[in-house]
């Protein structure tokens, strides 16, 4: 079991959510975020006054896996969130020690799904 | 040396309320009658009433635009600060501050106590303005009272304690507001009509310049937020300042064309200059932007827009529209130039742009009415220099100069006396925190459901 964190552009969120389904990945926890890389900020003016570049807004994946999914779901979000510019994102990868469904109890990879 | 919260406002209340003992003889003609006085104009007197009504529109106004201007954690404080004027200042101005401003004339200098709360004053014409009732002339400047201390928050917005805050602007309004609208505005006043000979048709002098001094004395007294320039975070909801700037510009109608006090031409000239000189100076910001930072701003649009307002306030109903545009255009340059390099030279904190915008915008609008009054707009004003008068020019500049002095050196007191007595601004920790949780217990904005 992993655990797959991806940073992505705002705008790239509705594509790869509809590549991952196709790839029969149901399971993603989205949220807004900002925050910084290579990319800087775009330095905004208020009043004439020029903030030093600020954090950027992204968006956060959080998708749990069975491990013959990573590959399928980072080929998803590649797919989908690269545009070539800087800024386009990063993934990260987990292994992930346990996972509980809540409403019936079951344990492991039966309870991703 | 801090009175504890109690005392201090038992300290308020008792300023608040010693003119109410003097209230005994309450005169109130209103019972007497149900139809209008003799010359009393129905028109007029309904065009001063939805004026007094669009003023007060402004204060929410005020606090919209400035709320959106702050940080998230302090939006409440300022819409409450504006609230607070709303209540604090009316009552007020029903208990002395109307007497002070326009009663009775002692030495050109002040009211006197002669219409406190409201005695002596009742549904006959005054001779502020003729054919309306006085009780109307009251409640209209009571809504220019409310708003100019308003005006001052945006100098030391994020950082002052709410009760330094509300003592301030009571004593402000008492000792400096009042005193100022006298010599202005008031019978016999000694910088207006009964004296130098100055003009300002709807708060030039008395509003903005007066309430921009103040704001400078805030600034050099508060000193800078915690983070000043670079660590502090840009307007946490700009929408609401749009919306805040266009009531203020809606309001601004009644605030211009109602000081005609009547509806007529005056009342209509001022109208259109208002508009217009508003329109340029967004127009003239935006420009400036644009040039100087590639991108025109939102903040900038509204900016420029109030600070257009502000400095045709003066001259509204003695200038012709062309001079309107030119006092328009001319204060986008001024103010923006007072917003971006004087602001940014000096360093001093005027969080909102207070002084720059309303204090600058006033002072600029309040000398333009020298340079293009005409009494073809206006046969009861004045005609300024292009209009073959320049002595004019000069008994503004004066004007302003008194004023500038005036406001400036008595807010400097008075924050230096309650920032000894309460104590002015908050607690480091309390500013992080921000003013809504400490000043208030409340939070502007839930994070969850």
């Amino acid at each position: 079991m992993k655990y797959i964190i991806a940073i992505i552009q705002p705008d790239r969120l509705d594509e790869v959510l509809a590549r991952l389904l196709e790839k029969e990945i149901h399971l993603v926890t989205v949220s807004n975020v900002v925050g910084r890389g290579r990319q800087k900020g775009i330095a905004e003016v208020y009043r004439s006054h020029r903030e030093a570049g600020t954090l950027l807004k992204k968006v956060k994946l959080e998708i749990a896996v069975n491990d013959e999914f990573v590959k399928p779901a980072m080929e998803a979000i590649v797919e989908k969130a690269r545009t070539g510019q800087t800024g386009d994102g990063k993934i990260f990868v987990f292994d992930m020690q346990e996972c509980l469904r809540i409403r019936t109890g079951e344990t492991g990879s039966v309870a991703i799904g | 040396m801090r009175l504890a919260g109690h005392r201090m406002w038992i300290f308020m209340v008792a300023i608040g309320l010693s003119p109410a003992a003097l209230w005994a003889g309450d005169s109130v003609s209103m019972s007497t009658s149900t139809g209008a006085a003799p010359g009393i104009n129905g028109a007029d007197t309904v065009w001063v009433l939805l004026s007094a009504a669009l003023v007060m529109l402004m204060t929410p106004g005020l606090a919209f635009f400035y709320g959106g201007l702050v940080r998230r954690k302090n939006v409440l404080s300022i819409l409450m600060q504006c609230f607070m004027m709303l209540s604090v200042i009316s009552l007020q101005w029903v208990f002395c501050g109307y007497s002070l401003s326009f009663g009775p004339d002692l030495v050109g200098i002040i009211g006197s106590l002669d219409w406190v709360g409201l005695k002596n004053v009742g549904m006959e014409a005054s001779s502020y303005a003729p054919t309306v009732p006085h009780t109307a002339f009251v409640i209209f400047q009571m809504m220019f009272a409310v708003i100019t201390p308003a005006l001052i928050i945006g100098a030391f917005a994020e950082r002052m304690r709410f009760a330094a805050f509300v003592v301030f602007s009571l004593l402000w309004t008492t000792l400096v507001y009042d005193p100022v609208t006298h010599w202005v505005w008031g019978q016999g006043g000694f910088l207006g009509s009964g004296g130098m000979g100055a003009v300002d048709f709807a708060g030039g002098i008395v509003v903005h310049v007066n309430a921009g001094m103040a704001a400078l004395a805030a600034v050099i007294v508060l000193g800078k937020r915690k983070g000043f320039p670079d660590a502090i975070s840009p307007p946490h909801n700009l929408p609401v300042a749009v919306l805040g700037a266009g009531l203020l510009w809606f309001g601004w109608f009644g605030f211009n064309a109602g000081s005609a006090l009547a509806a007529n031409n005056v009342a209509v000239n001022a109208f259109l200059c208002t508009h217009i000189a508003g329109a340029a100076a967004g127009l003239t910001w935006s420009i400036l932007d644009w040039v100087k930072f590639g991108k025109p701003t939102t903040l900038g649009m509204i900016t420029g827009a109030v600070a257009g307002l502000a400095a045709v306030t003066p001259g509204a109903g003695y200038v012709a529209p062309s001079g309107a545009i030119w006092i328009g255009l001319l204060s986008g340059i001024i103010c923006w130039l007072a917003v971006t390099a004087l602001k940014a030279k000096y360093q001093y904190d005027d969080s909102l742009d207070a002084f720059g915008v309303h204090g600058i915008g006033g002072i600029w609008g309040t000398i333009a009415v020298g340079i293009w009054a005409t009494r073809s707009v206006n046969p009861a004003g004045v005609s300024g220099l292009f209009y073959g008068n320049p002595m004019q020019l000069w008994i503004q500049c004066k004007a302003v100069g008194i004023t500038m002095v005036y406001s400036f050196v008595m807010s400097l007191v008075l924050f230096k006396v309650i920032d000894f007595v309460i104590g002015l601004r908050v607690k480091e920790h309390e500013e992080a925190i921000g003013l809504d949780l400490t000043q208030h217990r409340e939070a502007g904005y839930t994070v969850l459901d």
